[in-house]
């Protein structure tokens, strides 16, 4: 399990020349879930999309797998924000989801009996089955994040790169996504997630890195989320810090694990 | 004979428009399209002072050229000098379309060229405009062949890119993230805007254009929410725009690309009204969509 998965050397990504990412540096081992966490405008999408070579970055240099994105790019799957999207297009589900087969060599080409099988197992694997032909601004919030999980699914990648993929979704569509995740960590895959919400991180994440402009830690989670670690990264914002820190002084893990454990 | 050429021709560029058009609503640009089809005319006029004719390949290079300028100008006025997206599009196909105008203006006389014919088109003339091989034999209406084979053209585009269109409209990060390029799909639909502009603009004019580019896929919008369903009702509405328009110019002895453009904008009402999703009472995107 040394295998590392991503590996960032002196990132630095500017917007209109303030930085937004500061000489960011770690590495990423392959086969866990890990949580990229962080205030709001500390650059977690940022850090996602200069990963994929989506915006430019002024200095540093990227590999996953030991290799540049474009050597391994269909063994990467990227999840966009929610809000990246019109969600009044007229796709339905299903056609959202096969385009997680879509690949720059056979965009010319319909697509194989093999590839519209793989979509429609992605769609069962998230529990849509049963909307698969409904246009996609039919779907609730929790609903419409599964049908980006599926095309990513379908993609069939070793490493996944999710932005909030739990934003807005209820306590069960919750559990339903990290079981997933679960699995896949299980099956080897690599799953970076940019997460929001402190109280739940801990729980769902094997290893976590700290972002806030600069890296402040990366890491396995119990030594990342450490108070002083959280201080520093939310510094100032108080009323945070306070039920933080009442989240490391548990001894235990938090209630919503246990639950999440309890569950056959 | 004569009716079936009006008809044909409106149905060439209707389908044309209409199936790029879609494309163009769905990416929020649909005024991109109407900024290129006015601003291609300085493009036309250099073509024309540059090739001393009216042949169809010169100007077709020119509009396309021109076409991707506007596109460039535009993204280069809102991403670099902070502009509105919708001043940028003013600024740059007003200033375009007036460079074109001056052109005229200038090389009167040595242009068969008027600001009268650009925007309203000569369909009447459709009929006449015969071609004829070298050895005698009829071909019909050049017009009819050119809007004829820029449809096939575009039709080809449609099919073969479906998925790359449909991709980098309805997601283009995701897109840019599997490897696939949004700036070339952006281009390539920006220079079919602009070369069935030109193809279109001599026989129907500017203003049939932008309606065909913009109303039937915006009919077609609030009756599915299919992809493939919406390309299919565009088609169909701009063929019945251009078949009853033509019998309406017929009846009220008026202008035949205004009669098409009326049809077309019916066909929308109709839609708005009795639409399934809701018709009028459902909350209505089409005035920020297609005019925004
Ligand atoms: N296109 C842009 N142009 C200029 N500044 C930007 C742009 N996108 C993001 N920023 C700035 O970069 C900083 C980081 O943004 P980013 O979206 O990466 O934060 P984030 O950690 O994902 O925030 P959130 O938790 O709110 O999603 C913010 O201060 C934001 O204002
Ligand atoms: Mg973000």
């Amino acid at each position: 399990m040394s295998l590392t998965a991503v590996e960032i050397h002196n990132l630095t990504v500017t917007y209109d020349r303030r930085p937004v990412l500061w000489d960011i540096d770690f590495s990423l081992p392959a086969g866990h879930l890990i949580g990229v966490v962080g205030p709001n405008g500390s650059g977690k999408t940022t850090l996602l999309k200069s990963i994929m070579q989506l915006i430019p970055s002024s200095s540093g240099y990227i590999r996953l797998f030991d290799q540049p994105l474009e050597e391994v790019r269909h063994r990467i799957s990227y999840v966009p924000q929610r809000e990246s999207v019109d969600w009044d297009f007229p796709v339905s589900v299903r056609q959202v989801v096969r385009m997680g087969r879509y690949r720059r060599g056979n965009l010319l080409r319909r697509l194989s009996a093999q590839d519209k099988a793989l979509a429609d197992h992605a769609i069962e694997q998230v529990g849509m089955t049963a909307f698969a032909d409904r246009q996609i601004s039919q779907l609730s919030g929790g609903q419409q994040q599964r049908v980006f999980i599926a095309r990513s699914l379908a993609q069939e990648a070793d490493l996944y790169f999710m932005d909030e993929p739990f934003a807005g979704v209820d306590a069960a569509s919750e559990d339903a996504i990290l079981k997933l995740l679960s699995s896949m960590k299980e099956a080897g895959k690599t799953v970076v997630i940019v997460h929001h919400d402190l109280q739940t991180a801990r729980s769902f994440f094997d290893w976590m890195v700290l972002l806030n402009t600069r890296l402040i830690k990366a890491g396995v989670t119990k030594e990342v989320f450490t108070s002083q670690n959280l201080q520093e990264a939310y510094g100032g914002q108080l009323t945070i810090l306070s039920q933080v820190s009442d989240l490391v002084q548990e001894k235990d893990f938090p209630i919503r694990e246990k639950q999440y454990r309890d569950k056959p | 004979m004569e009716a079936f050429c009006f008809i044909l021709t409106g149905s060439f560029v209707a389908l044309s428009c209409g199936l790029l058009g879609v494309f163009l609503i769905l990416r929020k640009m649909a005024m991109v399209g109407d900024a290129i089809s006015h601003a291609v005319l300085p493009g036309i006029v250099l073509a024309y002072l540059v090739s001393e004719s009216r042949d169809t390949i010169p100007m077709l290079l020119g509009a396309a050229a021109v076409g991707v300028l506007t596109t460039l100008l535009i993204e280069w006025l809102y991403s670099k000098a902070r502009l509105q997206m919708d001043a940028s599009i003013g600024i740059t196909f007003t200033w375009l379309f007036a460079i074109g105008i001056i052109l005229i203006s200038l090389y009167t006389g040595q242009v068969d060229l008027d600001q009268d014919c650009v925007l309203y088109g000569e369909i009447a003339y459709v009929p006449l405009d015969l071609w004829i091989l070298p050895n005698g034999k009829m071909l019909g209406p050049g017009p009819v062949w050119i809007t004829g084979g820029g449809f096939l053209l575009i039709l080809g585009l449609v099919i073969f890119g479906f998925r790359g269109f449909e991709i980098t409209t309805f997601n283009p990060e995701y897109a840019a993230a599997i490897g696939i390029s949004t700036v070339f799909w952006h281009y390539l639909l920006m220079s079919a805007v602009s070369i069935t502009t030109v193809i279109s603009f001599e026989s129907v004019g500017a203003i049939l254009v932008v309606a065909f580019l913009i109303v039937p896929p915006a009919t077609a919008y609030l009756l599915t929410d299919k992809l493939q369903h919406m390309l299919w009702l565009t088609a169909l509405f701009g063929v019945l725009s251009a078949f009853f328009g033509y019998y309406l110019a017929v009846a009220i002895d008026g202008s035949i690309a205004g009669a098409m453009s009326v049809v077309a904008g019916i066909f929308l009402t109709l839609a708005l009204l009795l639409s399934p999703k809701g018709g009028v009472l459902r909350k209505q995107k089409i005035p920020s969509r297609t005019v925004g």
